[in-house]
């Protein structure tokens, strides 16, 4: 052991143990391997930490291990063949990364949506950040110790899981969304059990706030920890609830509106001080205010068609008409292989996800297949940060700060 | 808000600059060597504070300036978008200067870039592969690279001893993937190709 020097300190004195305590510290440093599989990593995530005692000193994160060439893969096929890998970016959220890449594809091809397929896509999108923020709460909160309010998110998430099923088919992998529409409509009496969930969730957040958000010891690991200054959340391009949290107001739904969310009425909630605490709290305001765009859509669900019926090289013709129709089958035939006909061009369309901005870069040379797509993930910006927030703290913390980072390594690595 | 006097203002101060296209935001072309002064401004002066993507277009190998950089930067206050294309001027070893002082969120853009397309970005503080091994000799996202993949060796020797496992090309057939949007179903899908083996014959080992 190194020597220690004795400081001119008294004994009993706090300031002597900590120069006791640094000295010792201080000699050695230790290499700590977390993932690429471990429970807080939330994924395979891959932190390489050197430490000084308890304190982290670097914090280098290491990606790539859920790489499976997204990008690559979309200049092979045609816009509508790519729907179910945006299932699989943000598996959380599946149904509002449908609608980014369906709105993207369709920001380049010149197609207008109708009013009704803008509602259903408004609709899906605040499910599933409702889905994806409760799930981020829930394991949250189990990254700080505690274990029940997860149970509580969980059963409301099962609830939207099997409404989504009833809607989409699947339960996880949606793939929901067509260039020019949506798979099919809602079906009959679906808005009233969507309705009857808007009803009960509100009291099981609730629970999960009496069991959070007042709580001592989840209060005494988030708080102050893991602060974010706004200017630099800006500089590392987070976004979404991360970047809120830190007092930046930035939310695409109404900065920049798209699929008619202008005609909404809801609030954007932001944070004060960037810490663990108020991006948990910026999250479960979200939900209450995603509650209140899916009430506002129940009562008043615009009638008419659920896909674009001018755009004829875009979007497939109903099923009955392929069967009875010469022209319908020849088209429904282009389309499936050939892909929507999309005209020159580059696009670059962000969606407001519920782990922040989702966005394509498009680039077209024409016809059904993209030339180059670029998928500029959240995830991958917002854990960007970490190099520079994990030093000066505490092991324990790094937990606590992945969880309210709400990361998903499937959109990550792409 | 961007309009015409944003635009002659900005032009005025960087003559360098050209306006390519507004179709869905304002795209500016700006020469590599440029790069940092029109951000530097784009955020200092005129709150492009956001950079929300940086990523590189390969243009095919008949092109004359190959590899484009295209970045992506926001403003809160404009509530707008503005798309820069940058060339990089050498084909065989592309380089760009790094924007990573200017914006640190151009850190793992940047790798990114070049772990997909090889563009060495200047002054990098820590320029190695982010989302492929580091050992990984080729750029993935250049036009010439098969969708299939290239065998290539493990990193892992000891494992490689034991295992005699490579890195394999993924089956392509019977795959989704069109290698084109045109032409005969013959030419455009790599299944309609594949003749080595069908459900009558075997598959060679």
């Amino acid at each position: 052991m190194s020597e220690v020097t004795f400081k001119e300190v008294q004994v009993g004195d706090s300031g002597y143990r900590d120069a006791v305590a640094e000295e010792r510290l201080n000699s050695e440093r230790m290499a700590l391997n977390v993932g690429p599989s471990h429970p807080t990593t939330h994924g395979v995530l891959r932190l390489m930490m050197e430490l000084n005692g308890d304190l982290i000193e670097k914090c280098e994160p290491v990606l790539g291990y859920l790489h499976r060439g997204d990008e690559k893969i979309a200049e092979n096929m045609t816009y509508n063949q790519f729907v179910p890998y945006t299932d699989r970016l943000d598996y959380l959220s599946p149904l509002a990364n449908n609608v980014a890449y369906a709105i993207a594809v369709e920001n380049l091809a010149g197609v207008k949506v109708p009013e009704r397929c803008e509602a259903i896509r408004v609709m899906i999108c605040e499910m599933a950040r409702i889905s994806s923020h409760l799930l981020g709460m829930g394991v949250f909160g189990m990254d700080a110790g505690a274990w029940t309010p997860f149970m509580y998110t969980f059963t409301e998430r099962e609830k939207l899981y099997t409404l989504f099923e009833e809607l989409t088919g699947a339960r996880f992998t949606t793939s929901f969304t067509r260039i020019g529409g949506v798979a099919r409509d809602i079906p009959e009496g679906w808005l009233q059990k969507v309705s009857r969930f808007c009803e009960e969730l509100p009291k099981a957040i609730e629970e999960v706030e009496k069991l959070l958000t007042r709580n001592r010891i989840f209060l005494d690991r988030t708080e102050g920890v893991g602060v974010i200054s706004s200017s630099d959340a800006l500089a590392f391009g987070l976004t979404g609830p991360n970047l809120r949290a830190s007092g930046v107001d930035f939310d695409l739904r109404k900065d920049k509106p798209y699929s008619g969310y202008e005609k909404y009425d809801f609030e954007v909630p932001i944070g004060t001080r960037g810490d663990c605490y108020d991006r948990y709290l910026v999250r479960i305001e979200e939900v209450r205010e995603s509650l209140k765009i899916i009430n506002q859509l129940i009562d008043d669900f615009p009638a008419g068609s659920w896909y674009a019926e001018d755009a004829k090289k875009i979007f497939a013709p109903p099923k009955e008409k392929i069967m009875t129709s010469m022209e319908e089958l020849i088209q429904n035939f282009m389309i499936v292989t050939e892909g929507p006909q999309v005209k020159p061009g580059e696009i670059y369309f962000e969606a407001e996800n519920p782990k922040g901005a989702l966005g394509f870069y498009i680039v077209s040379k024409g016809g059904g297949v993209p030339y180059r797509m670029k998928i500029r993930a959240p995830s991958f910006c917002n854990l960007s940060i970490l190099e520079k927030l994990a030093p000066g703290h505490m092991l324990a913390d790094i937990t606590v700060i992945l969880g309210s980072l709400d990361f998903v390594m499937g959109e990550c690595d792409r | 808000m961007i309009d015409k006097d944003f635009i002659e203002d900005l032009l005025k101060k960087h003559p360098y600059s050209n306006v390519k296209h507004q179709n869905d935001c304002l795209t500016l072309s700006c020469p590599a060597q440029q790069i940092i002064d029109l951000t530097t401004e784009l955020r200092d002066q005129q709150t492009f504070d956001l950079l929300v993507d940086l990523t590189a277009v390969d243009q095919g190998e008949a092109v004359e300036n190959r590899f484009m950089v295209v970045i992506h930067l926001y403003s809160c206050i404009h509530h707008d978008y503005i798309r820069i294309h940058s060339d990089c001027t050498d084909n065989e070893s592309p380089e760009f200067p790094s924007i990573h002082s200017v914006y640190p969120a151009a850190n793992w853009h940047e790798r990114e870039a070049f772990d997909m397309f090889g563009i060495v970005f200047t002054g990098h503080p820590n320029l190695k592969r982010i989302l492929m091994w580091d050992e990984y000799p080729y750029f993935p996202l250049r036009k010439e690279f098969p969708l299939a993949g290239i065998d290539v060796p493990l990193p892992a020797d000891d494992v490689v001893e034991v295992t005699q496992a490579s890195v394999e090309p993924a089956p392509m057939m019977g795959g989704p993937f069109v290698s084109s949007g045109q032409g005969f179903m013959s030419d455009a899908e790599p299944r309609a190709k594949d003749e080595s083996w069908t459900e009558k014959k075997e598959k060679p080992v």
